[in-house]
Parts: C-alpha cells; structure tokens; sequence
C-alpha cells in the first residue's frame, strides 16, 4: 500500500479536527474493509485518523423499546451481548455471521455501516430494522443514510458516534454468504416494525443495500413465506461478477427472504 | 519513520517501521518471527493468524502500529522450551497437518476458541475456523486435533 500519516487521537473532537485537517483523511476503526482495500491501492488517503483509543464510542445499552450500539462496537461484542439477543436476536445473529472469528474480534458497527459496501451485512440490519445513525453532528435515518455504491449521507469529517435499533415485533436476517470470504452474496432482514413490514437486502443490488418495496406490501398484508412464494424479483438493477451472475442473485432474494419470514414467524 | 513499540512473545520490542508495514510483516521481516505465514493477501485464508491482547486476529489486515502497546503473541510463544503446547501436541498427535502452512494460524485460531469456549462441539470447532483455510487436509483432521487440544487445555 502507499505510505500515510498515522494519527491515533485520544479525544473525538480530536478526531474530527485531524480528519478534516488533513489533505484526504480517513477514518480507521477496526480496519477489515480499510486496510484490504489499502493494500490492492484501490485508495490511497493522506492520513488515517484511527479511532482505537475512543473507547467511549464502544459499547450497547438498551433504553425502553430501543438498542442502542456505539459505532466502534465490535461484531463479537454484539453477536455475544445479552441485550442484544434479548431485545433483537436478528441483529445478534446478523453480527455472529459477519466475516469469520477473527474479522469479528476486530471489526465494528460503526466501521461497516459508514463503509456502505454493498455486500456487508449491517446495512441490511439498519436499514431493515429502519435503524438511526447518530453522528458528531446529527441523528440520520437509515432511510437516508445509504446513498448508493459505498456512499452515504456522511459530510466529510462526519463521525458516527453510535445507531439506534429500535425494537421490532419480529424480525430475522438470512444470508447466502460466499464460501471463501464470507461477504453476502444475497442477504435479507424482514422485520415486522412500528410502522409496518420492512425488507432490506444487500450483496445484491447494484446501488447497495435496497427495500423490496413489493415484498414489503404482500408481508403487511399477510406475514407469511407464502405471501411472498411465487414472488420474481427483476434481475435489471442487481450486480453480476465473478461470484453469481444477477439472475441467481434474484432467486436468492427470493429463496432468503422466504427462510427470513419463516425464521422470524 | 515513526517508532512502535509493543510487547511479543513476552518479550518487549521496539522498531522504527513505516505507518504501513502490516502486523505480519513486522513480525516475519522486522523480528524473524517466519512461523506466521502470508497466504492470500485478502484477509480469507487465515495463515496470518496471531493473538493481539489474548484475541485472535489477522495480522495481515492490522498496521503494526495499530499494535502499539499491545501484547502480542505469535505461533512462536506458544511452546513452552521444548515443551510443546497441548494444542499443538494435539495436532501433531492427530496428524492435523500435512504442508503445514495453514498450520500456525489453525493453530492460534484453536487456541483463541478454547480461550472462548472450552469444549466446543464439533460445529462450533468448524465454524470458529471459517477464517482459516487449508488445501490439504479436507480439515477432518484439523477438528478432531483442536478437540483434542481443547480436551487436553482442560486439563
């Protein structure tokens, strides 16, 4: 990879003065997506501003019917915590799946939904549990926050400080995940919220993580695989690469969601 | 070229490395420590796998300054002189190995699983290893090793 400055701040205003400082900074917090992509030279920042000694953006704790995760919680932190499993099981399960063990010990929350890949799993949970990112500098609904192929609503020494779950009635998240790298290569949250059914899916669509607005509908009106069975998805906006061509990854939206209801019925 | 400085095998060390050198190749190039392996460069194959403050990580997706004031703890620590570690009786017992080069970072990675769960069952074995890669073994040998090794740390 090409050489940076190193700045490891101790306080988060810090962070954002040196972020915004420097030529072409980047946040670094566990690294699982940063420092792969630093190594294939697909970016090449001036500074990486590591949020390691930030420990208050760490942590989960749950106020009335909300969960509430600092962004640089850990996916083994979250996937292992009582509150979590207790108040949102999808969301624990959705974490334990997320790489492997050892991408799990360093990677975080905060990391990944900033990121946007379109093949990371917290998208999905946030946007499909209609989560709300908390930054530095506003609250963004999950609604709003993915803008499409690994771009958010995030200004530029934005720092998300921590997103909000609240709790469904039901919900669960099932991924087709890649043998070797474990990426989704189709993976569904269906939660049954305060304000009607939502399914999100990422690995698939060509933008990032998307609604299925039609499944969405049949499940309001009936929440059941059944409703949703005979349901085609378009292959016109989905990606096709080296790992399934954009007609596979429709059938397994629709294989995934049908296993999500069912899981979360 | 900044200085970073870290604990590893026990032992404190310090250096002068660039901002970029990776973990793993501060380990192999800086220090000699050659028993942590390179394998895929993309973060999937496990090779690289080392402790960091008693958890296991890949050490090819960490800045070595990402480690600083860590304690570290490479395939190399394991042993104890010529005593080897039961996870590795274990796999030698067991014939987990045939190259060996998947070998040190299966090895960390087991180590790291009993550390979580001392009796894993054979699916929670096989899970854990999601991360570590082998060609040769079809990984039968690997699990029944790392159960052993597992039986064995139980003491």
């Amino acid at each position: 990879m090409y050489d940076f400055n190193y700045h490891r701040p101790r306080k988060l205003d810090e962070a954002a003065t040196t972020l915004s400082g420097a030529d072409d900074g980047k946040l670094v917090a566990g690294g699982m997506t940063l420092i792969p992509t630093l190594k294939m030279r697909l970016a090449q920042p001036s500074d990486l501003v590591d949020l390691a000694e930030l420990s208050e953006l760490a942590g989960i704790s749950v106020e009335g019917d909300t969960v509430s995760i600092g962004s640089m919680t850990r996916h083994c932190d979250v996937a292992a915590s009582a509150d979590v499993v207790k108040a949102i099981p999808a969301l624990a399960s959705l974490a334990s799946h997320i790489g492997d063990s050892q991408v799990r010990h360093r990677g975080t929350i905060g990391g990944s939904i900033a990121n946007n890949d379109p093949a990371a799993d917290y998208p999905a949970g946030a946007l499909g549990l209609g989560a709300t990112i908390v930054t530095t500098k506003r609250e963004i609904a999950a609604d709003t926050f993915f803008a499409g192929l690994f771009e958010t609503a995030l200004e530029e020494d934005e720092i998300i400080t921590s997103v909000i779950f609240p709790k469904p009635k039901r919900a669960a998240y099932m991924k087709f995940p890649n043998p070797a790298s474990r990426y989704a290569m189709v993976g569904v949250m269906v939660a049954e919220t305060t304000d009607g059914v939502r399914v999100a899916v990422t690995g698939a669509g060509d933008d990032g993580v998307f609604r299925a607005t039609e499944m969405e509908q049949a499940l309001n009106a009936s929440f059941a695989a059944d409703a949703i069975a005979d349901m085609t998805i378009s292959d016109a906006d989905l990606m096709s690469d080296i790992h399934a061509s954009a007609e596979y990854r429709a059938h397994l939206i629709s294989v995934m969601a049908k296993r999500a209801v069912e899981a979360a019925s | 070229m900044p200085t970073v400085s870290m604990k590893v095998n026990g032992k404190a060390v310090s250096a002068e490395v660039e901002n970029r050198t990776l973990l793993v190749q501060y380990l192999r190039d800086h220090l000699g420590l050659t028993g942590t392996h390179v394998g895929c460069d993309t973060s999937q194959c496990g090779c690289c796998v080392v402790h960091v403050d008693g958890t296991s990580v890949k050490s090819c997706t960490m800045l070595a300054v990402q480690a600083e004031g860590t304690d570290v703890t490479s395939i190399e620590g394991l042993a104890n002189g010529d005593e080897l570690h039961p996870m590795q009786a274990a796999f030698r017992e067991h014939h987990g190995l045939q190259c060996g080069f998947c070998t040190p970072g299966m090895v960390m990675s087991a180590v790291d699983l009993v550390q979580e769960n001392s009796d894993p069952s054979e699916t929670e074995i096989r899970e854990w290893l999601e991360g570590n890669i082998c060609r040769c073994t079809g990984y039968h040998n690997i699990v029944k090793a790392i159960a052993a090794g597992a039986k064995s740390m139980r003491g």
